[in-house]
């Protein structure tokens, strides 16, 4: 394995350096899906040794770009130069070969085998044909861990281990393929603040010791923290490639999205009202029969954002589920007193009903899975705009037949409402753009006039643009009295939407503390840790003012 | 009645030779099955592919007058039906239950028809013995009490199936090649990407599974039947189906659950003097196996991949 490395270095040196600054060279890369067209006569410079940021939107073309580099997708037309040779990648093992390593989004770990058999798998000690030496793959593993400084543990399962371990193996995989080209596609969208620093420690000293870095990211302050260099892309072509050190975040989402962007959400202060959501005791279990909710209490108020931190998979997931009647409770309570409208002051007791009978008092819901069970994908815009109130007088005759003239007039001024960026309102929801189909479920909930907002997860996957948009309408929902209750992986979103952030770990709510709290704080509270006696400041249940109403 | 004749027969050296027989028949598709769905795809197709390989012995087997030349055809055979199961469900990425069914429904007719065609409708005959899949001889061994009959009086087949047993066990999880194999199965592209050629080991495995159901159709035509009759594997393809999912898509565990189903049919055949019904008798086998699915293996989790067309880079 040393000696293949040092192979490489020598044609380098040999081959490359002498003539070519870049470790890697894309030009006019063309690749076109059918109906889009992904990258548009793309470059990208790549200089040796550096941490190079490729950033864009969603659907800009930057997993499709790197993907052609690992030679997972084949481009239409367009070169590749590999320290300044032109090169054929034409699969996985072309890129190998050539010592380019990727970390994808979506891990490429096989769960249930070993963190060595993940590693060395596809080049065993022996070859195709040898017995699996255990004790030899164990020892690779662990000269590599002890190289780069990366400890793990080479006999423990994939299953087992956290998400910031897996990425570490995966870190692991390619450099014992030997890459001295590491792509990074969003690598810290699934890690704690904690094992982000870690990573970018990891990625600062891999590029000290020559490797060079791709990063794809919609992350504008880890491009700035960590990148040399930055290529921006927005819908398939380039618009940008900028040093980090003289660029800023505005510069860089302007370009991304192609107008200025407001990066800060502006909100005044909360006027938290009296509690609306309930929540006692709560338990439950997950879909493989484990306590993912251990007695969760807390309250939202009308009129304020609570936020739900935390890594994901600690019980937030199960809790939405539960709170939004997809998910039944071992034990406890959740009830909902509505603050206005025709049933104000009433109090129902909403611990087993079902989806539908949530809604018809007054729960709303963004569920994290916006195109399994927010969205009918195949269907058309109108029909999921009434969907999960198909019944109500207003769409329906006698419950049952549809009053198909008023649902698309509804459509339509939702669609405008919103702002939904389509022709037609029969188009299915599928031919849709991320963030617009996101537009159709909130448009959808917001419109039935909850007391209850359920936020999961509310801007996954969509872009700069109309995370803006949804930040903005979360707000109005909370000033308008609403009780909004907002879980989201994206720390950034809890801090800058929530007006107390409740943290969850391993199906508890270890605390509730204000906005104000650090990253520090609050990842540390996120992997259990407790905060020091000086810690975050505590959210106080602010005092209610008039207690009377409900 | 009843106790006498069962306690009898399960004393027998008759009943437990039988199913010995009837295990290994059953083992050899269930092993094919375990590779192709450790591989990621899912072949219901054992049994058609079973029953080509019993006409195609039989019929070759009397063309050329060697029982050898025979067996290679039926494997041959075999191998070439998961083939066209392999291109349909790997290559054009179809429904492989539907492949599977297909594959199986062809099967029947197409060895009716050749049969048919073949023999003018009579049939054919009983093979003579020189053209049977011979019982290997292991001298004074096969003299032993009990032990004699049951494991040393098997057919050569039986001790093949064996050594493809043992072999299969460790080439799955003691060798590179079987680690990339459950690689493929569990998560495709992740072994895309560390460089593994997905869809070659898959077409391997496919293919490994006929070339086992073809033997398995030679063994019951040319060693236990002496003839073909039409629909002869009766069932068995999928009961050793069965078997792979009782048997947690291990080979051993495979072998485990061929045992008890291998009883389960020696018994329907033994238990005939107690004057329980032959026909009720003959549905033991197959409510042993609804009840062991249900009942015994408890969650048999299958390889995470099987099933599912592997598309390369198809998703941003």
């Amino acid at each position: 394995m040393q000696e293949q490395e040092k192979a490489s270095l020598a044609q380098v040196e040999e081959t490359g350096s002498a003539l070519s600054p870049y470790a890697v060279e894309m030009r006019e890369i063309c690749k076109a899906w059918p109906g889009v067209v992904a990258n548009d006569h793309v470059n990208l410079r790549v200089r040796r040794g550096e941490i190079h940021a490729l950033v864009g939107e969603n659907g800009a073309g930057k997993t499709t770009l790197m993907n052609i580099l690992y030679g997972l997708v084949r481009p239409d037309s367009g070169e590749i130069y590999v320290n300044g040779e032109r090169v054929h990648i034409s699969g996985p093992r072309d890129a190998i070969r050539l010592h380019i390593g990727m970390v994808h989004q979506h891990f490429m770990l096989i769960p249930p085998l070993t963190v060595a058999e993940n590693i060395v798998l596809g080049q065993e000690p022996g070859g195709s044909l040898a017995i699996y030496d255990r004790r030899q793959a164990r020892e690779l593993v662990l000269q590599l861990s002890a190289r780069y400084g990366l400890p793990i543990d080479p006999d423990a399962r994939i299953e087992k281990l956290s998400v910031g371990l897996q990425q570490r193996v995966e870190i692991l995989k390619a450099l014992y393929r030997a890459a001295d080209i590491l792509i990074l596609d969003e690598p810290t969208g699934v890690l704690t603040p904690q094992e982000t620093y870690e990573l970018f420690d990891v990625l600062r000293t891999l590029a000290r010791q020559g490797k060079t870095i791709i990063f794809i990211t919609h992350k504008l302050r880890e491009v700035l923290e960590l990148t040399d260099r930055v290529t921006v892309l927005r819908r398939g072509r380039n618009v940008g490639e900028l040093v980090t050190r003289e660029t800023n975040q505005a510069e860089i989402a302007r370009l991304m999205v192609g107008r200025e962007v407001l990066l800060r959400v502006e909100k005044g202060p909360a006027r938290p009202g009296p509690v609306v959501l309930r929540v006692e005791n709560l338990h439950a279990r997950s879909d493989r029969g484990l306590e993912a909710l251990q007695g969760v209490s807390f309250e939202v108020r009308a009129g304020e954002i609570l936020g739900i931190a935390g890594v994901e998979g600690n019980g937030q997931s199960e809790l939405v589920e539960v709170l939004s009647g997809m998910r039944r409770a071992t034990a406890g309570r959740i009830t909902i007193t509505h603050v206005s409208g025709e049933q104000r002051g009433k109090t129902y007791d909403i611990t087993q009903m079902n989806a539908r009978e949530e809604r018809l008092v007054g729960v709303a819901h963004i569920p994290e899975d916006r195109r399994g069970s927010g969205l009918v994908l195949s269907d058309t815009i109108e029909n999921n705009t009434i969907l999960g109130r198909e019944r109500w007088p207003r769409f329906a005759r006698a419950r049952f037949i549809l009053r198909l003239r008023e649902i698309a007039q509804w459509a339509r001024r939702l669609v405008r409402e919103f702002d939904v960026r389509t022709p037609s309102t029969r188009l299915p929801v599928r031919a849709l753009s991320g963030g617009n189909q996101q537009k159709v479920i909130i448009a959808r909930e917001f419109a039935s006039d909850p007391q209850l907002l359920i936020a999961a997860q509310p801007t996954r996957g969509v872009d700069i643009g109309a995370i803006e948009f949804i930040h903005r309408r979360l707000i109005e929902q909370r000033d308008a009295g609403k009780a909004v209750l907002l879980v989201s992986a994206e720390l950034d979103e809890i801090r800058s939407l929530s007006d107390r952030i409740a943290v969850m770990y391993e199906g508890r709510i270890v605390d509730i503390v204000t906005p104000e709290a650090s990253e520090e704080e609050l990842g540390l509270l996120m992997t259990g840790g407790r905060p020091a006696p000086s810690g975050p400041p505590r959210a106080e249940q602010a005092p209610a003012p008039d207690e009377s109403m409900s | 009645m009843f106790w006498p004749i069962f306690l009898r027969v399960i004393t027998s050296g008759d009943l437990w030779q039988a199913s010995l027989q009837f295990a290994a028949l059953l083992l050899l598709p269930a092993l094919g099955g375990v590779i192709s769905e450790r591989s990621g795809v899912v072949n219901i197709a054992m049994e058609g592919m079973m029953l080509i390989g019993c006409y195609v012995s039989v019929a070759v087997t009397l063309a050329s007058h060697n029982v050898l030349v025979g067996v290679l055809a039926a494997i041959m055979a075999g191998g070439l039906l998961a083939l066209v199961h392999g291109v349909v469900s790997i290559h054009f990425k179809a429904d492989q239950i539907i492949s599977g069914i297909a594959i199986n429904v062809a099967a029947l007719g197409l060895t009716n028809y050749l049969n048919i065609v073949q023999t003018g409708g009579q049939g054919i005959p009983s093979l003579a013995s020189s053209l049977r899949l011979p019982i290997l001889s292991w001298g004074p061994l096969g003299q032993l009490p009990f032990i004699g009959q049951v494991l040393f009086q098997q057919n050569i087949v039986f001790y093949l199936t064996l050594i493809i047993l043992l072999g299969m066990q460790f080439l799955l999880f003691r060798t590179n090649l079987g680690l990339r194999i459950r690689a493929v199965g569990e998560h495709p592209q992740a072994a895309d990407t560390a460089g593994i050629p997905v869809r070659l080991l898959r077409y391997a495995c496919v293919v490994s599974s006929g070339l086992l159901s073809g033997l398995a159709g030679a063994f019951l035509a040319l060693g236990v039947a002496g003839t073909f009759n039409p629909n002869m594997t009766a069932g068995r393809g999928f009961i050793a189906l069965a078997a792979v999912v009782f048997g947690k898509y291990t080979p051993l565990g495979a072998a485990g659950a061929c045992l008890i189903f291998g009883l389960g049919l020696a018994l329907s055949v033994r238990l005939q003097d107690t004057g329980i019904d032959s026909n009720l008798l003959a549905t033991l086998p197959y409510i042993l196996t609804i009840v062991a699915l249900i009942g015994l293996v408890g969650r048999t989790v299958a390889p995470a991949a099987d099933g599912v067309p592997y598309e390369p880079g198809s998703a941003e």
